[in-house]
């Protein structure tokens, strides 16, 4: 996630102390990120350092004001307009845990399935519960934005379940084998033997 | 105390003979209390609209047994069954079951007009349940100028209007877009919420997600359930 852009982002619009602005980012993303105030100043020091802001201050009150540059703003809007290319982990925890199941002699990988598929319902009827609960005002925007992209999220994790399952029914109806003990064969690469007494 | 509305128990259905035949239901029971929604998610075949129709007395099974509001529908006389079915039941199908000739309101009230409420009571209730929906502006007109969201509104305030206090509901949103789908639902939940007990058969689980418990059904049996939600914050930590 990006702190520097959503911080040019929220001075795009005027000007703020670092508290304000972690104020700011939390309340625009449906108080679903929570940002520790160390982090911030150590990311305005980096975009003062870059000039794509500049701090004026302290005031009476201690505090520092930041103002965003022209080329903070541009570097703001290019980001805004840019698309997200690295939206899915490849290799993320359930994707890997499902893979390496199918190859394990012995496992039973319906019932893997089915307890992952009662938990993600779980977790899908939690996220509802929290939409019922929650107004259409413009304050709750940002929270039902959030909510929706993880019940889509959630929905398309179910549909992936549902489909491993039907794979693994037609591979086992086409014998098929998924399940294979260790590769003993040939392993000429791998954690090299210890050599003994070689005196290096 | 709150009620047992919907109370299956141990219900078998077989269809065909000989090699033909096959076991539709293999055991299922199901209870289901007032203010509740319960989910039944399963593929095609599963048993789930089965299910449905014989908690609804529109098909028998073979054994079991089978409470709507404290009585046994398949030992009740066929014409008390039908009263009780009138009364309490509502049903509410994928493809809404409109009277293209009869108006919003009309299809309302007549499942009340068939059972003997005077006209102007049915207009009423109907009246009540269209405004339930949030519908009431579009009362007087017929099935085939309104849209599709306002259609299923429709067919769901036909299947409360009265005294109806069960809900049955196979596929409801399959016709509609997600959000037309998502309002649909809703207003099925606040009208569960309000005193009634439901039934929500589909294979859509962001729809089941509004349900109380979610059951997970598999060649005429409950493989599986979801019940208790997650911590809210926990869930969100990850985001």
């Amino acid at each position: 996630m990006s702190l520097k852009h959503s911080i040019l982002a929220v001075l795009s619009i005027g000007d703020c102390h670092g508290y304000q602005i972690r104020q700011e980012i939390e309340s625009r993303t449906g108080q679903t990120w929570q940002i520790n105030i160390g982090q911030i100043y150590s990311t305005l020091d980096r975009l003062e350092r870059d000039n794509l802001i500049v701090a004026e201050g302290p005031n009476p009150e201690g505090q520092i004001r930041y103002s965003i540059t022209p080329e903070g703003k541009a570097e703001a809007l290019e980001w805004l307009k840019a698309p997200v290319t690295q939206t899915t982990q490849i290799r993320h925890e359930l994707a890997i845990k499902l893979a390496l199941a199918v190859t394990l002699p012995g496992v039973d990988t319906e019932l893997i399935l089915q307890s992952q598929r009662i938990s993600t319902l779980r977790n899908l009827q939690t996220l509802t519960t929290a939409k019922m609960n929650a107004s259409e005002s413009p304050s709750d925007l940002a929270w039902l934005l959030i909510l929706d992209s993880q019940l889509f999220a959630l929905e398309a994790e179910l549909r992936w379940l549902d489909h491993v399952e039907g794979l693994l029914l037609v591979s086992a109806a086409r014998g098929l084998e998924s399940q294979n003990e260790l590769n003993t064969k040939s392993s000429k690469r791998g954690r090299p033997t210890k050599s003994v007494g070689n005196g290096k | 105390m709150t009620k047992m509305l919907i109370d299956l128990q141990d219900i078998r259905k077989t269809y065909g003979t000989g090699d033909a035949q096959v076991e539709a239901l293999t055991g299922i029971s199901l209870q289901v209390k007032e203010g509740e929604l319960v989910a039944v998610m399963g593929a095609s075949g599963s048993g789930k609209s089965t299910m449905l129709a014989i908690a609804g007395g529109l098909e028998r099974p073979d054994s079991g047994t089978t409470r709507v509001d404290g009585m046994e529908l398949f030992s009740t006389p066929e014409k008390e069954l039908a009263r009780l079915r009138r009364q309490t039941i509502g049903y509410v199908f994928q493809d809404f079951n409109l009277i293209p000739s009869l108006t919003a309101i009309e299809n309302v009230a007549l499942p009340l007009e068939l059972d003997g409420v005077s006209k102007g009571q049915a207009r009423k209730a109907a009246e009540e349940a269209l405004e339930l929906m949030q519908i009431k502006e579009i009362a007087k007109r017929f099935p085939d100028q309104i849209s599709g969201g306002q259609r299923q509104r429709v067919a769901i305030a036909r299947s409360i209007v009265g005294t109806r206090k069960v809900i049955l509901a196979d596929e409801p949103t399959g016709a509609l877009d997600s959000r037309t789908g998502e309002a649909v639902i809703r207003a099925l939940r606040e009208r569960i919420d309000g005193g009634a007990a439901g039934i929500l058969v589909t294979h859509d689980a962001k729809n089941a997600a509004w349900a109380d418990r979610i059951l997970l059904i598999r060649d005429g049996s409950i493989v599986d359930e979801a019940r208790t939600k997650r911590d809210l914050n926990e869930l969100m930590k990850n985001v």
